[in-house]
């Protein structure tokens, strides 16, 4: 660290105030204050500044979305081979998976923090880390198989109009990662949706009793029952659970392992990063939502998704990532705690109607997210209200009793 | 919305001072009926999928903007206060009509097209606010190139919208294909998103931006 730390020392005078590079000075604070903690100290009173600021936030949810990533990039692989009926080797597996996968990451950081650096150098700002997360995210929600021109349109109309023109990190209303990936469903519907855009490379050498459906869309059909997914054939319906949980069946890349995210779900409320909060009260939501609905299959038998087992939302689609990395997302969720609950409950509920009564929409998680997110103020708005309005009237039975 | 009445002189002037030369640029820019007023938003967002509909519906508008402005500024003195509204929507709902009627004999799959939106010129703020806030204050002439201005006001931000939206929507401009087979055949895809309503509002959003970080009038003082 010493001659990466003299490096940066040594060309500071040249971004500071009066130095030739000084337009570009949030660059050189973005990456320096990245590498080192600042030594800024408050400048009224005392207050001890933590030394867990807001980049080292962000590195800890990256490193939740590891383990998801990890087994987001084996589980592309292995669907590719057994789609296309091959015998491979673990990490022939693993490879063609990272193969795959790399470059979203890639493109999604490449292109984001790039919007991002031209943001700060026009406006003066300090380089904010939000896309750091965002920039991981995206490629976990987004097919394996995604074409990068389109992954680049998404990330570029998220990052400015998701994010800059409410003013950048913090600012933003929406779930930048979210954005991005609703603009694809939307803008491209063939490639985010349907049976060909799940498993990798597979074109027409496929094996026999293919389908390349998710299990949701498999859901409306058949009322839970899932006997095949991609190439691989389920010999009960617990084999397909188990599949499901460790994430090895057909799906986005990061979302698939409920495991995976459990494990991110651990560190994230270890560390007191993700809250708790939100991810059981989402659970709680579409639990009891689930059951609700469930109640109701014997009168329409023609819906499949009634008919499925409550706790199958929680395992199956992007339910679970939701809840765990988006969800929970600090600057577009409710403030408050009380509000949190409330927040949490109705996403987990839209996420289960909109799944269940427009099987159109297996996204029901994003579009939940998305709509929660424009509604948290407002549950804010009326939980600080509904305190002040106690207080107001303990205050007066205080005076006049 | 801007409320300004110009006092017109008295003695004979050339046949366009600068002051008229004004009420044909002002919306255009500097008072734009969309993107400073913030009027006509429903109908910008819904007949700019395809820029022909967007084109007509333009048309329309001016052509009301204008008349209606034309025939409430003649009868402006005549008019009680207390039933303006009433006057104006009659006016307004007359001219519509004419033009909706010429649409379904001259452009019948045009005027199928834009369907409800001709008939909802009638509820079309520009249409009833330049009445308002003009035509009842001012001579005739000034009137009409008033209408004319907002409604080519008007007219501009659709026509902009629409261009984009029918671009990268469908990929072609008028009809004609300028992303056509041979982007498809490159692996382009047509941005479905284009096609539906919340990007025409972002769309006139992002004309917003650029308008105020380009026209010193517009930008705020903190």
């Amino acid at each position: 660290m010493k001659p990466l730390k003299r490096l940066v020392e040594n060309v500071e005078p040249h971004f500071a105030e009066g130095g030739k590079w000084r337009k570009y000075w949030p660059l050189f604070d973005g990456f320096a204050t990245f590498l080192f903690t600042p030594g800024h100290p408050t400048h009224k009173g005392a207050h001890i500044r933590d030394g867990i600021d807001l980049k080292r936030t962000m590195s800890m949810v990256i490193l939740a979305m590891v383990p998801a990533l990890l087994l987001g990039m084996y589980n592309v692989g292995y669907q590719h081979f057994l789609a296309i009926g091959e015998q491979a080797a673990f990490l022939d597996i693993f490879l063609y998976g990272m193969w795959k996968v790399l470059p979203l990451v890639i493109v999604s950081y490449g292109v984001g923090l790039g919007v991002e650096f031209v943001f700060c150098i026009i406006k003066g700002h300090q380089i904010n880390e939000g896309f750091l997360v965002s920039g991981m995210l995206i490629p976990l929600v987004c097919p394996p198989d995604l074409p990068l021109w389109m992954l680049t349109v998404a990330v570029i109309f998220a990052v400015v109009i998701g994010k800059e023109v409410f003013g950048g990190t913090g600012m933003n209303i929406l779930n930048v990662a979210l954005t991005a990936r609703a603009f694809l469903f939307f803008a491209y519907p063939a490639d985010l949706s349907g049976d060909k855009v799940w498993i990798s490379g597979v074109g027409d050498k496929v094996v026999n009793g293919y389908t390349g459906e998710t299990a949701l869309a498999q859901f409306a059909k058949t009322g839970g029952e899932v006997a095949g997914m991609g190439g691989q054939s389920f010999a009960s319906q617990a084999d397909f659970l188990w599949a499901g949980f460790i994430g090895l069946i057909p799906g986005s890349v990061g979302e698939t392992s409920t495991l995976a995210i459990l494990i991110g779900a651990a560190i994230l409320i270890f560390t007191g990063i993700g809250s708790w909060r939100i991810m059981a009260s989402v659970a709680l939501g579409g639990l009891a939502m689930g059951y609700l609905l469930n109640g109701f299959s014997g009168s329409f038998p023609d819906n499949g998704y009634l008919a499925i087992p409550p706790y199958y939302h929680l395992i199956f689609g992007g339910f679970a990532f939701g809840a765990v990395f988006m969800a929970t997302d600090p600057v577009t969720a409710s403030q408050t705690p009380s509000g949190k609950y409330i927040y949490g409950f109705l996403i987990g509920v839209l996420a289960v109607i909109i799944r269940v009564l427009n099987p159109a929409y297996p996204e029901g998680m994003m579009l939940a997210i998305l709509f929660m997110n424009v509604m948290a103020p407002l549950i804010d708005h009326f939980v600080v209200q509904g305190n002040i309005n106690r207080r107001l009237k303990r205050v007066k039975l205080a005076t006049h009793g | 919305m801007s409320t300004e009445s110009i006092a017109i002189e008295k003695e004979r002037k050339p046949l366009f001072t600068s002051k008229d030369r004004k009420l044909i640029t002002d919306p255009l820019n500097d008072d734009n009926p969309i993107t400073v007023q913030v009027l006509g938003i429903c109908s910008a967002l819904a007949v700019t999928v395809q820029v022909k509909p967007a084109l007509f519906m333009c048309f329309g508008v001016i052509f009301v903007v204008a008349m209606g402005n034309f025939v409430i500024s003649l009868i402006r003195n005549f008019i009680p206060s207390r039933v303006r509204i009433i006057v104006q929507l009659v006016v307004v709902a007359a001219l519509v009509t004419v033009v909706d009627q010429a649409l379904k004999a001259y452009a019948y799959d045009v005027s199928k097209e834009l369907s409800v939106f001709v008939g909802l010129i009638i509820t079309n703020c520009i249409v009833m606010g330049r009445l308002e806030a003009f035509a009842l204050a001012n001579k005739p002439g000034p009137s009409v190139l008033d209408g004319i201005g907002n409604g080519l006001g008007y007219s501009l931000i659709l026509v902009a919208v629409a261009v984009v939206r029918e671009l990268l929507g469908s990929g072609s401009i008028l009809g004609f294909p300028i992303l056509g087979q041979w982007a498809l055949d490159l692996g382009y895809k047509h941005n479905g998103f284009f096609v539906l309503p919340p990007m025409a509002l972002i769309m006139v959003g992002i004309i917003i931006w650029i308008q105020r970080s380009k026209n010193q009038k517009l930008i705020e003082a903190n």
